[in-house]
């Protein structure tokens, strides 16, 4: 209600200074996951083009798309897609979803740096994660992890409206299951790579862009006899890695005006080009400088 | 300027209108306001987290759900479900281990404060212990975070250092100013008279403290347990950050756990408006709220206790 009122506020301020220096203002909220990137974008769109102001928020996948629904931004960004739950509400008030991709993101699995486990099954990783599932310890993936008492596994997950935590349940743990209780559920991806960083016994995941070179990344299978694949920009934009995901910017109806060139702009070379050199991979081939 | 004498405006026209008159009345106003501003804000805020959360308990609550079921689990895409029974649990077990730390620690301190220094000592003491509770929290998480992790992790050997024994050593060490302060002023409320009876006899210090003194400021010092038990209980920030945040019933010390508050803090901000979900975190708003004030006016009826005696 408070966080509303505030954004209202700020939006009018925007407005007001905006119409009084002849500039547009676009207003850009949502996704923890792209909001590094959102910045990136909104900075060198505002270097080239300097009647037109990008205001960035982050918040959270579902504080963008409420924020779109209440009319109070024109771009929500998002990293998994509207519900449908989301969707009925913003058809009662009159709004239309419109879905763009922008980019794909690689969702990386973590291990501590000391941790000998090369790669790691996603039917595996469900049973690591899933409700009742049967692996509990590192012995029961074949490894010994020097420094973890009993070998016992630390879960390090997100909190549980992060639009990463609902797009891993549905891509590992599968449409009918939910996560075991006693993750630690971290407030952002950069936490969960600083917990993984610390712990011995820890596993955790988060947003390629999010990887350090102080923690492990694990490479993917799909099942326990296949070949793995590392995450990775060319893997995520080959299809082959298992776990990419696209990333959304929704927009109300088909964008038009100033809007509608921003959008074409962030799907332009250049665009795309500052997107994977934030670590995510773009639409389609592209060569950078 | 006029030479001849005039009497006072006031008495010839008491309600005369000018600047005095209308300061005098902001001022009064004020002060009212000030006054009322409290009960006002109380009762507002009550009202706010009832109004938002009773969506939820007229709605999809379930009584033995809601307070016996450990799975809290507001966005599970097929059975969402809200049991706070862990939440409840890794509150209760953090705010009881920082009791056991902070109890001792600030009783002493009192003592030592109270008791046995004097002059400069006692005052330089004072300011220090002030000074302590004037440290932010999200500090106290940082320094649970970032040193008792790594600490724990290597003196006890467990797998992650993020856990009961953590945030319960760090919330003692953040309610312990405020009960030293409390328990140091009870220890002034008992008369000089006592002391000097005790001294007659033949006391030494310590007997005066321990058999005098102590028995004497009993009710006081267990209000400054009281009020450091509602800090704890509604302290966020640290808890979230060194609990670990994690759904466990505790059944040592080295567990993880989550805490009620910390459960508000990371889950508010990104829920959607109006939904189940929000409103669910209302109603563990609510609870929160009672136990706060069900502790605070004990304490306060302690402390009316002990005044009415004198």
């Amino acid at each position: 209600m408070k966080q509303k009122l505030l954004t209202t506020c700020l939006a009018i301020l925007a407005i007001g200074t905006a119409a009084h220096a002849g500039t547009t203002v676009i207003q850009n909220k949502g996704s923890d996951t792209l909001v590094n990137v959102a910045q990136s974008w909104a900075e060198a769109y505002r270097a080239k083009n300097g009647s037109v102001v990008v205001a960035i928020s982050g918040g959270g996948s579902g504080t963008g798309l409420a924020a779109l629904i209440n009319g109070t931004v024109d771009i929500a960004n998002s990293s998994r897609t509207i519900s449908r739950k989301e969707v009925e509400e913003a058809t009662r008030k009159g709004i239309k979803p419109k879905e763009h991709i922008v980019g794909f993101d690689a969702l990386a699995v973590f291990v501590h740096k000391n941790n000998p486990l090369e790669k790691v099954a996603l039917t595996d990783l469900a049973e690591v994660y899933g409700e009742d599932g049967a692996i509990e310890s590192w012995k029961q993936l074949g490894v010994d992890v020097p420094g973890c008492k009993n070998q016992t596994m630390v879960l390090v997950s997100r909190q549980n409206n992060s639009g990463t935590y609902a797009y891993f349940r549905e891509a590992v743990l599968g449409e009918r299951r939910d996560y075991k209780l006693g993750t630690h559920d971290m407030h952002g991806s950069k936490d969960v790579v600083d917990l993984v960083e610390k712990t011995p016994c820890a596993v955790g995941y988060s947003g390629l862009a999010y990887a350090t070179d102080r923690v492990k990344m694990l490479c993917i299978a799909k099942k326990g006899e296949e070949s793995c694949v590392r995450p990775g920009v060319e893997t995520a934009l080959d299809g082959s890695y298992p776990i990419a995901r696209p990333l959304f910017m929704y927009t109300n109806g088909e964008p038009v005006g100033a809007t509608k060139a921003y959008l074409d702009w962030i799907l332009s070379d250049e665009g795309q080009c500052i997107l994977s050199r934030r670590g995510y991979a773009p639409i389609r081939h592209v060569t950078c400088k | 300027m006029s030479r001849r004498h005039a009497p006072p405006r006031a008495e010839r026209k008491p309600d005369r209108r000018d600047l005095g008159w209308y300061v005098d009345k902001a001022v009064e106003v004020a002060v009212f306001v000030g006054g009322v501003s409290a009960i006002v804000f109380v009762v507002g805020i009550f009202v706010f987290i009832t109004r938002e959360g009773l969506g939820f308990v007229t709605g999809p609550f379930d009584f033995r759900q809601f307070f016996l079921s450990p799975r809290w689990r507001p966005t599970s895409e097929w059975n969402p479900t809200y049991g706070i029974l862990a939440l409840f649990a890794g509150t209760a077990s953090v705010t009881g281990l920082a009791m056991l730390v902070a109890v001792p620690f600030s009783i002493c301190a009192a003592v030592f404060i109270g008791e046995l220094t004097a002059g400069r000592t006692r005052e330089v003491l004072k300011v220090l212990v002030e000074f302590l509770a004037a440290i932010p929290s999200v500090v106290w998480g940082f320094i649970g975070l970032s040193i008792i992790n790594p600490l724990i992790i290597n003196v006890f050997d467990v797998a992650v250092g993020l856990n009961v024994l953590n945030s319960g050593v760090i919330l003692g060490l953040m309610a312990a100013p405020i009960m030293t302060s409390i328990a140091e002023d009870a220890f002034r409320a008992v008369p000089e008279t006592y002391r000097e009876a005790a001294e007659a006899m033949g006391a030494t210090r310590w007997q005066v403290t321990y058999k005098v003194v102590i028995p004497a400021a009993k009710n006081g010092l267990l209000a400054a347990v009281l009020l450091g038990i509602g800090r704890a209980f509604g302290e966020t920030m640290a808890v979230l950050m060194a609990s670990g945040h994690s759904i466990n019933l505790p059944t040592s010390v080295f567990d993880s756990v989550r805490a009620l508050t910390a459960t508000i803090a990371a889950e508010l901000g990104e829920t959607a408006v109006g939904s189940d979900h929000y409103r669910a975190l209302f109603t563990i708003g609510i609870v929160l709220f009672l136990i706060t004030f069900a502790i605070n006016l004990t304490a306060d009826l302690v402390i009316r206790g002990t005044r009415r005696k004198e």
